[in-house]
């Protein structure tokens, strides 16, 4: 069991003639990841390494393909846009990679998508993987493990982080969902954690923030108000200075709220254990669950 | 990305909200000019830097005279301003805006900016103008109104009296706010802003109201298409090394501590400063190389860490995902020809290549002391930036 992605997933590529787009599409399927078409205006026909189709539209690679997920390497201008075909054309998951979509067209594209059956993760993300079974996204496969343990993370880098350690203790993952470092994002902390919560073959989470917005603490309050199984937490940005953006257009401290202390504060008040550095996620996560009695390993 | 005063204006003037006459000068004779084109006789000589706090800071006088005005734009262009907002060194002043007195019966304040929490842009109005707007927010928030627009229909005119009301406006100067705002709103929306603040907020002793301050911050994922906006960039405003920085599309942001960072991602890069406070260090940096780098880009990143005097020693850490370890042994292999790495170096490299990555580093000769995981290498910077102090 797993969370949004497994063996069934069928996978088509918007952008999938692009430099990285073509690459990150390789390396998915090397993982076994079904990819099962490409969409690039102007190159329908053709077809990508003489195995997966081409079409010119999202709606023509889903009614000739059955594809059931979109991964979205199209380039920032042309993203949003991109986005709002896939849920057009039914896609339950769409997964956009792209980083640096202007922030008004990310506003319209989340109005867009209200009411509609899709599901959108990212943008700004590293993707989401089921060890073993798919992965969509740009995180390296081979660090990961299939196991019980979920993570979600608004941090490429720290959730390999993350999976690097508790593949080294031996602990494999359920799922690993990067929601991004936007501020407007489709999935966030909360959604993923209903879909953990909810999930029979996660036994346990790991949740990393950063600054800037009041997420976490709302995943806090959420976790204490209906979550069983343990969490761990980390927040990055401890040390950043107010005012400035962080890398991420999402990592900024501004009129007093969003600061890192304020988030762990929220965690340690609503029962929940926080790594006191990046490189303590896993163990910290290992401890909580045996103070309840669950062994992860 | 910020801009002047005088640059809100001139963008306020484009979609019609109102706001003072006046002209920006860049030398002192430039500024009298300026003041003699107003009618007069009051004039005020207002110091344009990015950083707000000016008029606490002495940057902002008002004058009676054009022999005021020119005492004043002399004592004012060139100097230090410091205010809160700049740090105690202060920010140089090289601009100067010649702005009309404005007859000020009333200060409000305005905003409008994204709220994360609902996706939505939200406008804000306090009575409280003048003030810090976070500190309103915490001492007294009651007295900030705010109405978020729906983007499928944009700033509704209920909205606009919501506000006005609010803020005690009556008769003419109600209508006036409607205008106001819908002018603002359309600014925020065609130039891709993120922030656009007016405080104070002015009603006039006619009942007519005027933006006697402008801020405006842009959205920087935007800014290939706002080629207008970008014009207005003012180099001299930002820190050189993050000049140079954003030129070779690394994502920097110059701190002031003793061990220099070189990270791959935005999450693991804060991450580092932080795990390098815990052990006792500082970090001088936050550095994301981002995935798509170049070993060209690493060396780049590496010359500006390096220009820092202030750097006892570099911690590069590495989880390599999309970037490949073996691009960023390159970089390190010839940064260290080109510029010359004086300074201890610990290199941590996981992921993607990583043996091919650490076997270059070790066959490269390079005095690098290699760390097994992020706390190991967090620790050994912090150990090796000490002793390069002590060294010293």
């Amino acid at each position: 069991m797993s969370v949004l992605v497994d063996k069934n997933t069928r996978l088509l590529v918007q952008g999938i003639t692009g430099s990285a787009g073509g690459f990150h599409t390789r390396q998915c399927m090397a993982y076994g990841t079904n990819v099962v078409a490409g969409v690039t205006p102007g190159k329908g026909g053709q077809v990508f390494d003489d195995v997966v189709p081409i079409f010119d539209t999202v709606a023509e690679a889903v009614s000739k393909t059955g594809a059931n997920a979109s991964m979205i390497f199209v380039p920032p201008p042309f993203a949003a846009d991109a986005i709002m075909e896939a849920a057009d054309a039914g896609v339950a998951l769409i997964v956009c990679i792209t980083e640096g979509i202007p922030v008004l067209d990310m506003l319209r594209a989340k109005t867009y998508l209200q009411g509609k059956s899709s599901r959108l993760i990212g943008p700004n993300c590293p993707g989401i993987i089921t060890p073993d079974a798919c992965k969509i996204g740009i995180m390296p496969g081979h660090i990961h493990k299939a196991g019980h343990v979920g993570v979600v993370s608004r941090s490429g880098t720290l959730t390999y982080e993350a999976v690097g350690q508790l593949s080294a203790l031996g602990i494999g993952q359920s799922t690993c969902i990067g929601i991004g470092g936007d501020p407007i994002k489709g999935t966030d902390f909360i959604d993923a954690l209903e879909l953990f919560n909810a999930d029979p073959d996660t036994h346990a989470v790991i949740l990393i923030g950063e600054i800037g917005g009041s997420a976490e603490e709302e995943a806090a309050a959420w976790i204490q108000a209906n979550m069983d199984k343990p969490v761990a937490a980390f927040i990055a940005g401890l040390t950043a200075p107010p005012g400035r953006r962080m890398g991420h257009a999402g990592a900024i401290i501004s009129g007093g709220t969003g600061s890192g202390q304020g988030k762990v504060a929220a965690f340690e008040a609503a029962g929940i254990a926080v790594a006191p550095t990046p490189g303590d996620m896993a163990t910290t996560l290992v401890a909580s669950a045996k103070t309840r009695g669950i062994t992860l390993a | 990305m910020k801009i002047h005063e005088y640059q809100a204006k001139q963008l306020f003037r484009e979609f019609g909200v109102p706001t003072p006459e006046g002209y920006p000068a860049f030398s002192v004779a430039e500024a009298v000019e300026a003041a003699k084109r107003l009618p007069g006789p009051i004039r005020v000589v207002k110091a344009q830097i990015h950083a707000g706090g000016r008029g606490l800071g002495g940057g902002v006088k008002v004058c009676k005279t054009l022999e005021e005005v020119q005492q004043r734009a002399q004592q004012i262009m060139g100097m230090q301003l410091v205010t809160h907002q700049t740090g105690p060194e202060g920010q140089t002043v090289r601009r100067l805006y010649i702005e009309g007195g404005a007859d000020i019966a009333r200060e409000l304040y305005l905003g409008m900016l994204l709220d994360r929490d609902s996706g939505q842009i939200v406008l804000m109005a306090s009575t409280e103008g003048g003030m810090n707007i976070e500190d309103v927010a915490r001492d007294t928030p009651e007295k900030i109104v705010k109405v978020w627009v729906d983007p499928k229909v944009g700033l509704q005119d209920f909205q606009c009296r919501k506000v006005a009301f609010a803020l005690g406006l009556t008769g003419k100067t109600v209508r006036q706010a409607g205008k106001f705002f819908h002018a603002l709103y359309a600014l925020y929306m065609a130039k891709d802003c993120s922030l656009v603040e007016i405080n104070p907020l002015v009603v006039t002793g006619s009942g007519d109201l005027i933006a006697l301050d402008g801020k405006i911050t842009f959205d920087d994922n935007a800014l290939d298409r706002q080629k207008e906006i970008e014009a207005f960039r003012d180099l001299d405003e930002e820190d050189p090394r993050e000049v140079e920085a954003s030129r070779w599309d690394l994502n920097y942001v110059h701190l002031d501590g003793n061990v220099g960072c070189l990270v791959n991602g935005a999450g693991l890069a804060m991450a580092t400063m932080d795990i390098l406070k815990h052990y006792g260090a500082e970090p001088a940096n936050f550095l994301d190389v981002g995935g798509s780098a170049t070993a060209e880009r690493v060396t780049a990143a590496f010359r500006i860490i390096l220009g820092d005097a202030r750097v006892h020693a570099i911690f590069v850490n590495i989880f390599g995902g999309i970037m490949k370890c073996d691009t960023i042994a390159a970089g390190i292999i010839e940064a260290a020809k080109q510029v010359g790495i004086d300074r201890p170096l610990v290199v941590r490299l996981e992921g993607t290549n990583v043996e091919l990555g650490r076997k270059m580093l070790a066959e490269s000769g390079l005095a690098i002391t290699a760390a097994d995981d992020m706390k190991d290498g967090a620790e050994k910077a912090v150990a090796a930036a000490r002793a390069y102090a002590a060294s010293l």
